[in-house]
């Protein structure tokens, strides 16, 4: 579905990305990790169209992307959620969600098709569809959901789901682990899940692959990547 | 109450209806896109020199001529936006200022080139209304109308349309809208012909009121400016307010000084409140 091939993007002199392949087949849920700053997030806005690769190949279901802008991207059935979540604070709840609804996939929707997909994505994550709710009230955890439900509005086929779970406690992270493994299950939404503690997402994923300094250093299964003695070293320097 | 300070009170409502309707426009561009459109006012003499040319000209009918201006203007901000806005949208805010800063001297050199220092009249003689001891002009009043249901017209189609969604939206957080499907440029088009229609709106009020020749953008063109800023710049509410507040002093000012007094005492009160409060009156 989709397959990135040599991706490698630089800053000047700095290599945040360096010759990354991997491939994502459909109705996969792969886990995409590294410490701070190995270029997890790098790839998203490559793929996600946020950014430009220096060099490299990024083919969605077959078609090139590299390069594309981000809505072309969006257009195309693509979506991600950021890190840091970004929702218009002047904006009610769903008219958040309802915007990306109406703008996403297929470039336009009906207005009420609009409302009936941002409804169903706020439900489908939790948080009150009603249109007078505004995001003041919204928690860390709140937050996280509305930038999910913004994704899963623009109906995407494949989700980059930038979790990295900072901010959240240890049942916040189960229930968002649970949310995406139900997103795949239920919508039929093959995501990538970016993150940079390994313990959630080892429980629920297919396939890992772990980046560290912009390279690739590992690609398999949760339960080898355990083992892997370059990715217990990274894990080792960085996290005790 | 004195009868003639109602009057200036009741001319300085109708007057702060398009003071408000100039600001809304320049806010709405300044919002979205992030670049003030120096030469807003000068895009209403435009306007306003079409309206001139069509109705006492050519003799097109009023209400024709007036229509013809709002599109026009609207056309003519989308081909700022990409002649002169696009090209330079990353840089330096100061060289968007001199852009549009150029801009003006040149639709002004431009059209008197074209006309001439002349003023020109589309001659047109409203009504005086009275009511009790009061006169009311009623081009002032239709003014103040239309303006009112300008401002009205944008509200909604702010608050209820999805393109309207996308613009508020794309001011608050301009990187992300791409990955909700929306073309950020196709957004900024949009909102430069929406702002420029709302100055070929203000032309069509203003004709009505007023002779236009070249230079007739500078009788509004700083004060519409300042209501912005006065209000935040940007902040559409706080510059609605702002204009009502200016015609206030200047309408009530003129009656209890002169009208260049009046003007004085607006500045006046601009400076002052810049040192209270530099992010506008409505600022938290």
């Amino acid at each position: 579905m989709l397959s990135v091939r040599g991706l490698t993007k630089s800053f000047g002199g700095f290599v945040a990305v360096s010759d990354v392949s991997f491939e994502v087949s459909e109705g996969e849920l792969l886990g995409l990790i590294g410490p701070n700053g190995s270029g997890k997030s790098t790839t998203f806005n490559l793929i996600a169209g946020t950014l430009k690769p220096t060099a490299g190949s990024i083919r969605f279901e077959g078609e090139e992307i590299g390069g594309l802008a981000a809505h072309q991207v969006c257009h195309m059935g693509l979506a991600r959620t950021f890190q840091i979540p970004r929702p218009f604070r002047k904006l009610g709840i769903r008219e958040n969600v309802t915007l990306a609804a109406y703008y996403g996939r297929h470039g336009r929707v009906g207005r009420d098709e609009a409302e009936a997909l941002a409804v169903e994505a706020l439900e489908t994550v939790g948080l009150p569809s009603d249109a007078a709710t505004t995001t003041e009230g919204l928690g860390a955890a709140g937050l996280k959901k509305l930038e999910l439900a913004r994704a899963l509005s623009t109906q995407p086929r494949l989700l980059l789901a930038d979790e990295s779970l900072g901010g959240l406690d240890v049942a916040e992270m189960d229930q968002a682990a649970e949310m995406l493994e139900r997103i795949r299950t239920e919508k039929g939404i093959t995501i990538v899940w970016v993150e940079h503690i390994m313990g959630v997402l080892m429980r629920v994923v297919d396939r890992v692959i772990v980046l560290d300094h912009g390279e690739k250093i590992f690609e398999g299964l949760p339960a080898d990547a355990a083992r892997d003695r370059r990715v217990a070293e990274v894990y080792l320097g960085t996290q005790h | 109450m004195d009868i003639y300070l109602v009057e200036a009170i009741i001319n300085g409502i109708l007057l702060g209806g398009v003071l408000a309707l100039l600001a809304l426009g320049l806010n709405l561009i300044f919002g979205v896109v992030d670049v003030v459109w120096i030469a807003y006012a000068e895009m209403v003499m435009v306007g306003m020199y079409v309206i001139y040319w069509l109705h006492a000209y050519y003799g097109w009918p009023l209400p024709l001529a007036c229509l013809v201006a709002v599109i026009g203007v609207g056309l003519l901000g989308i081909l700022v936006h990409l002649l002169i806005i696009q090209p330079i949208l990353g840089s330096a805010p100061i060289n968007q200022l001199l852009a549009t800063g150029g801009l003006l001297f040149f639709l002004q050199s431009f059209a008197t080139l074209l006309f001439g220092t002349d003023f020109r009249n589309i001659g047109l003689r409203m009504p005086i209304i009275e009511i009790g001891d009061i006169f009311i002009s009623f081009s002032r009043l239709i003014a103040f109308c239309v303006a009112l249901a300008g401002a009205v017209i944008l509200y909604f189609f702010l608050s209820r349309t999805h393109i309207g969604t996308a613009i508020r939206a794309i001011s608050q957080d301009r990187e992300i809208m791409g990955l909700m499907g929306v073309d950020e440029r196709k957004v900024y088009v949009i909102t430069s012909a929406v702002g420029g229609s709302l100055a070929g709106l203000a032309a069509c009020l203003l004709v009505l009121q007023y002779d236009v020749h070249p230079f007739i953008g500078l009788s509004f063109g700083p004060i519409t400016f300042m209501i912005c800023v006065l209000g935040g710049l940007g902040n559409m509410i706080g510059g609605f307010v702002a204009a009502f507040l200016m015609s206030q002093i200047i309408s009530v000012g003129g009656y209890y000084f002169s009208i260049e007094l009046s003007y004085v005492f607006a500045f006046l009160f601009f400076i002052v409140l810049m040192f209270i409060r530099p992010q506008g009156i409505l600022a938290k």
